[in-house]
């Protein structure tokens, strides 16, 4: 059944929105949304490194992420720009490198479209498998360090004065969002992933009133998106990434109407 | 844990700085099983760093802090709860531990907020929210409480009330505590042992000596030493949180 690329598209999109909803409920509370843009930004980058020296394209992004996001901590240590600058410093200049070298490998036809974007057609067995695995792999560390992770977003001394590993946990967490964004990236492109992350997150955040809550309905918008915005990427030829965000968006202006009653009710 | 002399933590002589400048300096001071120890200081005296060096939460530290326990709770000066972030008093129970219904009930009827347990943490007023922290600190049973301001924003019943019950909670689960408190007169009853801060230690001993001492006068003015002392003349019992009194 897996011969259909539609399938084949809609399977790893299910195996994305169940980790992009608890990853991206941590990255709307930690404010993270521009630091997931600047990982996936780099994964320009890592797809042409994969390229030209014939490598796996997701363990390739998954390895310049985290070297971004190691350089932007030692910049953080060493520089005094604010780290909002430094951010759009490396964000812009590893999509602006990796264009470059696309621009220079003229052996290698590239769809750069697909890879902004997304396609629908370029997902196929062993993609599944990297989405599925992997997506497993994040979920399961992702629970081992719930506890200092959260409790450290709610207040980072009152986790560490009370024994538990605040950095550590960040530093996982890091590994992980470039994890999934090298999963992801062939799906929803370069360019929309951190969209993925955060636009079910936000429609989940009208709906709830406790983390569980958010996550599970951040999953929930996950799983509409894909199914929605798949089903018109095929139905009218759109690209699949901006399809996906775009049903996201529209699902998150639904769930503003839930706010507005809940506003309402309190008045 | 030190078992000869039930020390939980011992702070040796230590001082942090932070851009070139000394937040706190040459500080001593060390807490037992079931002793509270109560910083005092005008602001910037550096009552909060003092507690932040005992819970290691600074490195390049000088001097030495000896810790002997790992069961701590803790409830800080400020804490913000982002609005992204959806949190009811119950979740915010279980933030470091995982606590049983029934704890996390004993530990907020304690404190006088069960009712507010299915409440969102945002929609809490500033007395409540301290309850809530405070519950929370204690629910895990901790060997050493460290109480950053613990009753700002309750109105004087109700922070009087509190500190009798921290009194309370350090007498039932044998505790240390560390409470860092802006006026000396609401835990004079309170409290076993003080140290009085301005950037270093002005003064130390138990409150009747800090209070009658010259520098803490000069510190806080000769009012509120003698504030103090009326108070403790006029207060020779203690009132339980249901109503009753007990001498002393």
């Amino acid at each position: 059944m897996f011969d259909d690329f539609f399938i084949r598209a809609l399977v790893a999109g299910i195996g994305i929105a169940f980790v992009a909803g608890p990853l991206g409920c941590f990255v709307v509370w930690r404010r993270l949304s521009y630091f997931g843009d600047t990982l996936a930004h780099s994964a320009l980058l890592g797809v042409t490194i994969a390229y030209s020296l014939e490598f796996n394209i997701a363990v390739s992004i998954f390895l310049i992420s985290s070297a971004i996001a190691l350089i932007l901590i030692q910049l953080q240590k060493k520089t005094n720009l604010p780290s909002d600058a430094l951010l759009g410093l490396l964000a812009h200049s590893s999509l602006a490198v990796g264009l470059v070298v696309i621009g220079f490998l003229t052996f290698i036809r590239f769809d750069i479209m697909g890879l902004l974007f997304g396609d629908i057609l370029a997902v196929n067995k062993r993609d599944l498998i990297t989405i599925w695995v992997g997506g497993a792999l994040i979920l399961l560390v992702l629970r081992l360090i719930w506890k200092p992770l959260f409790a450290s977003t709610v207040n980072y001394e009152l986790a560490q004065a009370e024994g538990l590993n605040p950095d550590r946990a960040k530093a996982i967490f890091t590994i992980l969002l470039a994890a999934i964004i090298a999963i992801s990236i062939k799906l929803v492109g370069v360019l929309l992933i951190t969209g993925m992350l955060i636009i079910p997150t936000a429609m989940a955040r009208n709906l709830s009133d406790n983390p569980r809550k958010m996550v599970i309905f951040a999953i929930i918008g996950g799983l509409l998106s894909v199914f929605i915005g798949l089903f018109s990427s095929l139905e009218f030829n759109t690209p699949s990434g901006p399809s996906i965000i775009a049903a996201a968006l529209v699902l998150f202006i639904f769930s503003l109407l839930k706010v507005k009653q809940t506003i309402q009710l309190k008045n | 844990m030190s078992i000869e002399n039930n020390i939980l933590v011992k702070l040796n002589n230590v001082g942090f700085k932070q851009n070139q400048k000394w937040l706190v300096q040459g500080v001593s001071l060390q807490v037992e099983k079931g002793k509270i120890v109560t910083l005092i200081g005008p602001n910037g005296s550096g009552k909060s760093t003092t507690a932040k060096i005992a819970l290691g939460l600074f490195k390049n530290i000088e001097g030495q802090v000896e810790k002997f326990t790992n069961n701590i709770g803790y409830v800080p000066q400020k804490i913000s709860i982002d609005w992204t972030l959806p949190l009811r008093v119950r979740d915010f129970m279980l933030l470091t531990d995982n606590l049983t219904e029934d704890v996390i009930d004993e530990a907020l009827s304690l404190t006088g907020v069960i009712n507010l347990k299915d409440k969102s943490l945002g929609n809490l007023s500033g007395g409540e929210f301290q309850r809530v922290l405070l519950a929370r600190a204690i629910s895990k049973k901790p060997e050493l409480l460290v109480l950053d301001e613990p009753v700002q924003g309750v109105d004087f019943t109700g922070e009087i009330a509190l500190y009798e019950l921290i009194k309370e909670i350090s007498e039932k689960l044998n505790c240390g505590i560390l409470l860092i408190s802006h006026d000396l007169h609401t835990v004079m009853s309170a409290t076993d042992h003080v140290v009085c801060l301005n950037g270093h230690v002005c003064c130390s001993g138990s409150p009747k000596e800090v209070a009658k001492n010259n520098k803490y006068k000069a510190l806080f003015g000769e009012q509120a030493a003698q504030t103090l002392s009326i108070y403790e003349h006029k207060h020779d019992h203690v009132h339980s949180s249901d109503g009753d009194i007990k001498k002393n």
